[in-house]
């Protein structure tokens, strides 16, 4: 694995540049989408079980069907980047979608009615209190989605894009084990590094957690 | 969007070798096989942490751990090792299907109210008694919960059967990719996505009828 390492690094390095934008992009603009989104599902009560069972829906289409399909639907080319990027965004907010409405709901009711009698207005009992309230079970969700983006661009590589996905075909193709073992283990590291640095955010942002 | 392949008869035809009715019974195989071999392992685990609270930090941490194997990979790498065939497809399911049946039996078990547990030992039920006739089915929502997202994810992840030759409905996507034939790869897409839909039903069905009716108020 080393050697493989060692008279590869140029390929490797790439590959794996290439898959942490295609897996973090995605989270990004997914967590943008899902924000209002999930507070819309709570706000309108009526929306929230049509809301869960979209996503449901949504996250249950195979990758690999979704990478090849989008090209059809968006116009882009077979080869482009941007359909890995955009399927990926769809399950991320899938998932974070019914998590920001999930977290929003779990707030204490005795907690927003307290910042209601203090005078908080919607949009900044939302931004002050709410939001933050709901924080834990929202990171919560985003770790889920940032794990799982990670492991699923590899699947790209059956359509030719998927950063350390093409180390899997390469080896595959040439019955060759190294360059397998290497994206594997590349891929999970880079899944417990943004694990983990999602959960030291979490600590620094939600001091109130730890001290219950 | 290009219906012709999904809708024309003569890719319904039943027993005919790809036929869609075919694959889906063949997609259908690897699923409920892994999903199988995959409660068999991980349920008395599961049930075992649940119970003595020993060794709960593998059951914590095996969600992520395996949401981050990427199962491609797995297979790649045992198709290499093993060679083609049906095992290496079946074992690189179930890796994917054990991590969300373990986590779930453990988080069923220990969502139960302790009370209830020791109500069951001050009646003089034995260790196993209290395993099985209190304990798993109070566990059993949260742990059909897990199931049922196991079984949304071997469904759509066996499509990658295809990809090292096997039979699955990821026939449609990766031959339909291969001759460029979008309508055949917008079939794949259709069916998978409703096949999912249709399990995670039967399930919720299954569900309904495995769990206690005293239960149905805390779900």
């Amino acid at each position: 694995m080393i050697e493989y390492l060692r008279n590869n690094a140029d390929t490797v390095w790439l590959a794996l540049q290439e898959h942490v934008w295609l897996a973090l992009l995605p989270v990004l603009f997914g967590f943008v989408i899902a924000l209002p989104v999930g507070y819309l599902g709570v706000r309108f009560p009526v929306l929230y079980h049509p809301l869960v069972n979209t996503c449901g829906v949504l996250y249950s289409i195979p990758s690999l069907a979704l990478f090849v399909f989008l090209p059809v639907v968006l116009g882009t080319k077979v080869l482009s980047p941007v359909n890995i990027v955009v399927a990926l965004t769809i399950y991320t907010v899938a998932l974070l979608a019914r998590t920001v409405a999930d977290g929003l709901r779990s707030v204490d009711p005795v907690v927003v009615q307290a910042a209601t009698a203090m005078g908080y207005r919607r949009v900044r009992r939302l931004t002050g209190v709410e939001l933050p309230m709901a924080l834990p079970v929202i990171l919560a969700g985003l770790r889920v989605a940032t794990v799982s983006n990670i492991s699923l661009v590899s699947v790209g590589a059956l359509i030719g894009i998927g950063g350390l996905g093409q180390l899997f075909t390469r080896g595959f193709q040439l019955f060759y084990i190294e360059p397998i073992l290497v994206g594997i283990v590349l891929s999970v590291l880079l899944a417990g590094l943004a694990d983990l640095i999602i959960v030291l955010v979490q600590r620094a942002v939600t001091p109130w957690t730890r001290a219950v | 969007m290009n219906l012709s392949y999904l809708l024309d008869p003569a890719h319904w035809e039943l027993g005919a070798p790809y036929s869609i009715p075919t694959l889906i019974l063949a997609h259908l195989g690897y699923t409920v096989l892994a999903l199988l071999i995959g409660t068999v392992v991980a349920l008395p685990v599961g049930l075992y942490i649940g119970h003595t609270g020993r060794g709960s930090f593998l059951a914590i941490n095996a969600g992520n751990a395996g949401r981050s194997l990427p199962t491609l990979g797995l297979l790649m790498l045992l198709v290499t090792l093993l060679g083609l065939g049906l095992l290496p497809v079946l074992i690189a399911l179930t890796v994917l299907v054990i991590p969300p049946i373990l986590t779930s039996t453990y988080a069923g078990m220990r969502s139960l109210d302790h009370r209830v547990v020791d109500a069951a030992r001050g009646m003089g039920m034995r260790s196993w008694q209290v395993l099985t006739r209190v304990e798993l089915p109070m566990a059993l929502p949260v742990l059909m919960g897990g199931f049922r997202s196991a079984a949304l994810q071997v469904v759509a992840t066996a499509t990658v059967a295809a990809a090292v030759g096997l039979s699955g409905l990821g026939r449609l996507l990766i031959d339909g990719l291969a001759v460029n034939d979008y309508s055949r790869v917008l079939a794949g897409a259709i069916v998978v996505a409703v096949l999912a839909v249709l399990v995670d039903l039967f399930l919720a069905l299954v569900q309904r009828w495995i769990v206690s009716p005293g239960l149905k108020g805390i779900e």
